[in-house]
């Protein structure tokens, strides 16, 4: 069937969400239920449009940009809205797609105070529109704006809907980030202005660096504001502290989107726009980011087993899992950028759930202290299954998800890519390895201290903590299925990614010889359909 | 059906890069060879079905299991027959010369291998013949680096071997269950785990690939898990789980590491290959030398790690006999007869590699070879001070395990295999009569509740004597055939003619006949305990019921039995047809296969090896049913230990009683040192440095940004400060309310702070400009 999303397709799935946020304004707050309609019928339309999306995706050429759209936005700054999918943002952008209306099911009948439902929707919208513009975004500037899009739903979603600790948490978050927006907004500059390029789009600045006229000392400056501005939001030790109170305080809902999608953005950034504008500096950063991912692995372990909340050590474990995706990537090779971008999904999928899971044991038990815990499988036998089903997808058992983001990335890191210091990467090997069994360690002893044992006393006829319920069913099962489906069969994701990244990405940082001084790699942002794709160049021509 | 999952005869896993290289293998074969996926299909639905729907069946779901292992079962052995059709008719394509040649260097021993036409010049036979071909069957996985990964199976000796002992002792362990645990308080969820590890056991063993086998491998790890929590009420048997899970966890990271090194070393070794999983390649490729040697010996002792904790080899062996919190079948399946023997059977699957990288042949001693020998020491005396029946033969299990592991490190493959075949029906025997006993009694304390059990128990007395005697290893029961196998495989044994095995392992010789002595003597304890004296427990014990005792007689008879499928060439007693034939078929004859020696039989190291068994028999009858039962009649009760025995009257004995007690203080040192130290200050020290150090820091700079700015702002925009002050947190309580309203006054703070980091962006151009 002719793909009749060409063109305009990524404008509807990340604007739409826009449109029901508006609608949704016009409404007084006391119409709940028109209000949660709205915002669950608009976010299922965009998942529709996803599917769409995904049917009329060519597979084949999955390194090439596709639906793409290329207009002029913002002549003085010369900043256009350029946009396209291709097999490293698709994953993403149907796991962003697939987390909000399950979320939204998740809240229906059990907002965090203070309730208002209204300005809740309001603000998952917003943050969709956001999160999905940034993982399209071509365009420097287009994409740095949807990056600080994402920023503001989510402080105000802490900062009302959170703990008690809201506001140091939320503030903590919004200005931690900010800060690393801004120097990463200064290289985004620098790279312009010292490129000399015509406009912001990645493949622009991508050409223009290759072409030269960035020293090399530049461009090394520009990739370390980048890495901050990214490293900040992966989150990377040591920039992680952000990451537990904001967990942490923040509602179940925003726990999950955080996890499931924000941090993404950051790791997206790297392989989407700090590695492939500036190869020559990715490989000169690669062994000090393998050397953070690697002691975030071992050190966001430590904290999980030092932790007596909860949802803090889930917290503490992504800076663990987000270490193996940053391995992954520093790498520099395909199976570790593969692994990277499988981690990430894998992540999202596991650790949403994981924040689930805690959210709901919080509305039952009113805590998360492990130690007040127990017999959750007593108690509620099927979410204790879940949940251990969960633990075992976490610490990366085989036939789950998360073991596809881990072992991959290990086994790259034993024969990193571009000349890379092998016995660096050898030794980050093991430390890596390390780490999976400590990852065992606290979540198994998390599992053990929660769900295992029999109730203490203090719940033990609480006519509260019931089983699992039909919305926690309805936006748990996709994400279990999918952690087990991607678990069995994980071409279902590597099938998507390895083209992106086999045919366009580590070709071009393995160059050898001459080349390998100046390393080249626009070829990221090719663009497929290139008869169909809607460039209006001649016309913005024209009119200037 | 059949067209959904069909594993197509795709050649992408062993033809591409493999070039010329003689794996030995085919994609043809009889349906039953190419279809072996499902046998592990079958329980792994079942697992799904009596998860969802067990409940709800009039048996709860153990009928499911049941059916799906009784159907695996029949085709397994439907498959065994193929395979011995297949092995001595192959008329499929001839792919690949079946064979990689060694004889370089081995000329010496020519002789006795052309007179007793041993398996190994048979190969050589097949390979111009009837090469005998694995059958391999893959599917695509998954695709990276523009590779395609696969999945599927590889069939051969070993596999059906395994596929027909899994399938066997896993279906007489659910029927026996069906009793066993009859009423329990999570019936169904037992049986739907049962499930789940015999289907990942079966998917172990027809791994083509290391990464498929490390897949199941961690499965049947945490189906064990699942199953010794089974009653996770209760603290300790969560605990025992934990620690399984945990020290699988420490080797499972040399597994980890192993398989990327030999993924890379195949990938150099292959031309325009980035890596290769298959084991069939890696195997070959060892074999032919084109693989470093040190790579091989850094990835042999990383998965020597991995067999460490799964086959419970010492010093990883620890969570085994803790596992025996878990409900007896589960005992009797997983941590006797095929889960531990995971760690045997990758050695034996990845023999190309261990045998190239611990340079087996031609060696006297080897990592592998030692800490197998090691083990079987250290296990059996762990059995002499056990008061737990269970325990005795776990400590048993780590033994025997060490002795196959010991004889796989001194290159007797067919013995060590042998000997896993064997050792899984007698010891699953005497682990489900142990069972038997503790329905009767309640209890697994042989000391304070048992004794006297013969007259109120004949058929687990039976079966549990017959279990006895072959696993001490007396003349004609199946243990004797295997470990006198394993002892000949030493090729230590200088006597007479000798035996030329790979090496001359002369110290295993000895700690095998050590172990021997010592297992016969344990054995006579536990059963002295167990079935003789007066009995000590409480209430009237009585025999178990059919669907306990058959599977006891079943298992007893192939303990029995068994045995005789591989007695020794040339052992006159037996008839020709009879002699090899268990390694004929088990042993691969193909590329991946080494070139391996097989020792010559000896009828001196038998009749001495039986001597040594009957001193350590006797020693202990002469301690138990002369001197403890005579103190008994003295005393005018069942004692169990003399009153005045070694251990009371020398200091030494004492010692050393004092150090087995302790389990030589492994466990202290793993809870206490390694696991506490890591949860306990290690862990918090961490987080304190994180929460004083690097996040102090973090606030810090904020508070200072917050002073500077106020300072700043105030001679800029007294409009502005407000909103800093405010949205900075150091504001009146009244700002949280504010921010509860989405209003425009948030929106001023947002550009405040913008302009805040604006500042210092600025500041930062001009640091970098």
């Amino acid at each position: 069937m002719e793909n009749l999303l060409d063109g305009w397709g990524i404008t509807l799935a990340t604007f739409s969400p826009l449109v029901g946020a508006a609608v949704m304004m016009l409404i007084p707050k006391e119409n709940e239920d028109r209000h949660k309609l709205i915002a669950l019928v608009t976010s299922l339309w965009v998942a529709f449009v996803g599917v769409l999306l995904l049917i009329w995706f060519d597979l084949d050429h999955t390194d090439k940009l596709q639906y793409v759209v290329d207009k002029t936005w913002i002549d003085v700054i010369a900043s256009r809205y350029a946009v396209g999918i291709d097999g490293m943002s698709l994953p993403l952008i149907l796991l962003t797609m697939l987390v909000v209306p399950l979320c939204i099911v998740y809240s229906w009948n059990h907002f965090p105070e203070p309730v208002n439902p209204k300005a809740f929707l309001i603000l998952i919208l917003v943050l969709e529109t956001g999160m999905i513009g940034t993982f399209v975004a071509q365009d420097l500037v287009l994409f740095f704006v949807f990056f600080e899009v994402v920023l503001l739903p989510m402080f105000f979603m802490i900062a009302v809907w959170g703990g008690e600790d809201r506001r140091y948490a939320s503030l903590k978050f919004f200005l931690y980030t900010l800060f690393g927006s801004a120097l990463m907004l200064v290289s985004f500059l620098a790279l312009f202005f010292l490129t000399g390029a015509e406009t912001f789009t990645f493949s622009g600045l991508a050409d223009a660096v290759a072409a030269g006229g960035v020293s090399r000392n530049a461009q090394l400056w520009i990739f370390g504001g980048m890495f901050l501005g990214f490293g900040i939001k992966v989150p990377m030790f040591p920039f992680h502290t952000w990451l537990p109170d904001a967990h942490t305080q923040a509602p179940t809902v925003g726990s999950v989107i955080l996890a499931a999608v924000l941090l993404k953005l950051g790791t997206y950034g790297f392989v989407r726009i700090a590695i492939p504008i500036l190869p020559d500096a990715a490989v000169s950063w690669a062994p000090w980011i393998g050397l953070l991912a690697v002691v975030g692995i071992i050190y966001g372990a430590l904290g999980c087993l030092a932790q007596s909340d909860m949802k803090r050590l889930i917290a503490f474990s992504s800076v663990a899992h987000m270490g193996f995706v940053m391995l992954g990537i520093s790498t520099l090779t395909d199976f570790g950028i593969n692994a990277a971008i499988m981690g990430m999904v894998a992540h999202g999928l596991i650790t949403g759930m994981l924040f689930f899971l805690a959210g709901s044991v919080k509305e039952r038990y009113h805590t998360l202290e492990i130690s007040r815990l127990g017999g959750l499988l007593v108690q509620a036998p099927r979410m204790g299954w879940i949940f251990g089903f969960c633990v075992m997808a976490s610490l990366g058992l085989p036939g789950l998800a998360g073991f596809w983001g881990e072992f991959p990335a290990i086994l790259s890191a034993y024969n990193p890519g571009n000349g890379l210091p092998v016995e660096t990467f050898r030794t980050f090997m093991v430390v890596a390895a390390l780490g999976t069994v400590l990852a065992a360690g606290y979540l198994l002893w998390l599992l053990q201290r929660a769900a295992f044992g029999t109730p203490p006393e203090e719940f033990a006829d609480d006519p509260h903590i019931t089983d699992t319920t039909k919305h926690e069913w309805i936006s748990w099962a996709p994400l279990l299925a999918l952690i087990l489906a991607i678990g069995i069969y994980p071409n279902l994701v590597f099938r998507v990614t390895d083209g992106a990244v086999d045919a366009s990405l580590t070709p071009c940082l393995t160059a050898e010889g001459e080349e390998a001084e100046k390393l080249h790699c626009a070829d990221v942002y090719k663009i497929g359909h290139d008869d169909h794709s809607d460039s209006d160049d001649e016309h913005a021509a024209g009119d200037s | 059906m059949s067209t959904l999952l069909t594993f197509a005869a795709s050649a992408s896993a062993t033809a591409h890069g493999a070039g010329d290289l003689a794996l030995g293998i085919t994609h043809g074969g009889s349906w039953f060879l190419r279809n072996v996926w499902l046998i592990p299909l079958l329980p792994a639905l079942s697992f799904v079905g009596i998860l969802f729907f067990g409940k709800r069946l009039p048996r709860g779901g153990s009928e499911l299991g049941i059916a799906a292992l009784g159907i695996a079962f029949v085709l397994a052995l439907l498959t065994g027959a193929a395979w011995i059709d297949h092995r001595d008719n192959f008329h499929g394509e001839e792919v690949h010369a079946a064979v990689v040649m060694h004889d370089d260097g081995h000329g010496a021993h020519d002789d006795g291998h052309g007179a007793h036409g041993d398996g190994h010049s048979e190969g050589h036979g097949d390979a111009h013949g009837h090469p005998s071909l694995a059958v391999h069957q893959t599917i695509t996985w998954f695709q990276t680096n523009g590779v395609e990964f696969t999945v599927g199976t590889l069939v051969d000796g070993p596999a059906v071997m395994m596929l027909i002992v899994v399938t066997l002792v896993s279906l007489l362990v659910h029927v026996y269950s069906t009793d066993y645990v009859a009423g329990d308080r999570r019936y169904t969820h037992f049986f739907a785990f049962l499930s789940l590890f015999s289907a990942s056991m079966l998917l172990l063993v027809v791994s083509e690939n290391t990464l498929q086998l490390l897949c199941a491998w961690e499965l049947v790890g945490v189906c064990s898990f699942a199953l010794i929590g089974h009653w996770w009420e209760e603290k300790p048997n969560s605990d025992a789980a934990l620690k399984a899970f945990l020290t699988n966890r420490v080797g499972d990271m040399g597994l980890l590491v192993g398989v990327t090194i030999l993924f890379f070393a195949a990938g150099d070794a292959l031309p325009g290959t980035f890596g290769s999983f298959s084991i069939a390649e890696t195997n070959a490729l060892a074999n032919s030398g084109a693989l470093s040697q040190t790579a091989l010996l850094v990835a042999s002792c990383c998965l020597m790690a991995a067999v460490m904790s799964k086959s419970g080899q010492f010093f990883l062996h620890t969570w085994l006999p803790d596992a025996m919190a878990g409900p007896t079948p589960v005992s009797a399946l997983i941590h006797a007869a095929t889960m531990v023997v995971a760690g045997v059977f990758m050695i034996a699957r990845m023999y190309g590699v261990f045998f190239e990288g611990f340079q087996i042949a031609g060696s006297s001693i080897n990592l592998m070879a030692f800490i197998g020998g090691l083990t079987t020491i250290v296990g059996a005396c762990l059995a002499f001070v056990q008061r737990d029946i269970k325990k005795v033969l776990a400590y048993s299990t780590i033994s025997q395990l060490g002795y196959m592991v010991m004889a796989l490190g001194v290159g007797a493959w067919t013995a060590a295999m042998f000997h896993l075949f064997t050792h899984a029906f007698f010891k699953a025997c005497l682990f489900l009569g142990s069972g038997s006993v503790s329905h009767a009694v309640h209890s697994f304390d042989m000391k304070s509740d048992m004794g006297g059990l013969r007259k109120e128990m004949p058929h687990t007395y039976r079966t549990f004597m017959i279990g006895t005697i072959a696993l001490a290893g007396l003349p004609p029961l199946a243990g004797f055939w295997s470990k006198d196998e394993i002892l000949v495989g030493t090729g230590g044994w200088g006597l007479m003619g000798g035996t030329d095995g790979n090496g001359a392992y002369t110290l295993m010789l000895g700690m095998g006949m050590l172990t021997a002595a010592l297992t016969a003597a344990y054995m006579t304890r536990c059963v002295y305990l167990t079935f003789f004296g007066e009995f000590r427990g409480h209430g009237h014990p009585h025999e178990s019921g059919p669907r306990i005792t058959v599977p006891l007689w079943i298992l007893a008879g192939l303990a029995v039995f068994a045995g005789f499928l591989n007695m020794p060439k040339g052992f006159q007693l037996a008839p020709k047809g009879l002699q090899e034939r268990f390694g004929h078929f088990v042993e691969p004859v193909a590329g991946y296969f080494p070139a391996i020696y097989h020792a010559r039989p000896s009828w001196s190291l038998a009749v001495v090896s039986t001597v040594v068994v009957l001193v350590g028999v006797g020693v202990a009858s002469w301690y138990y049913f002369v001197k403890v039962e005579a103190a008994s009649k003295a005393a005018g009760t069942s004692l169990t230990e003399l009153p005045d025995g070694p251990t009371t009257k020398w200091p030494l004995a004492r010692m050393g009683h004092t150090l087995l007690a302790n389990k030589y203080y492994l466990d202290h040192f793993y809870n206490g040192v390694v696991a506490d130290g890591t949860k306990g200050p290690l862990a918090r020290f961490a987080y304190r440095v994180n929460q004083d150090v690097i996040d102090r820091t973090v606030d810090l700079a904020g508070e200072t940004a917050v002073k500077a700015g106020t300072v700043v702002y105030e001679k800029v925009d007294q409009l502005v400060v407000d909103g800093v002050v405010n949205a900075s947190g150091r504001g009146s309580s009244g700002a949280g309310e504010e921010l509860r309203k989405i209003n425009s006054g948030k929106v001023q703070s947002y550009a405040a702070i913008l302009f805040a980091a604006a500042t210092v962006l600025a500041g930062v151009l001009i640091v970098i400009v």
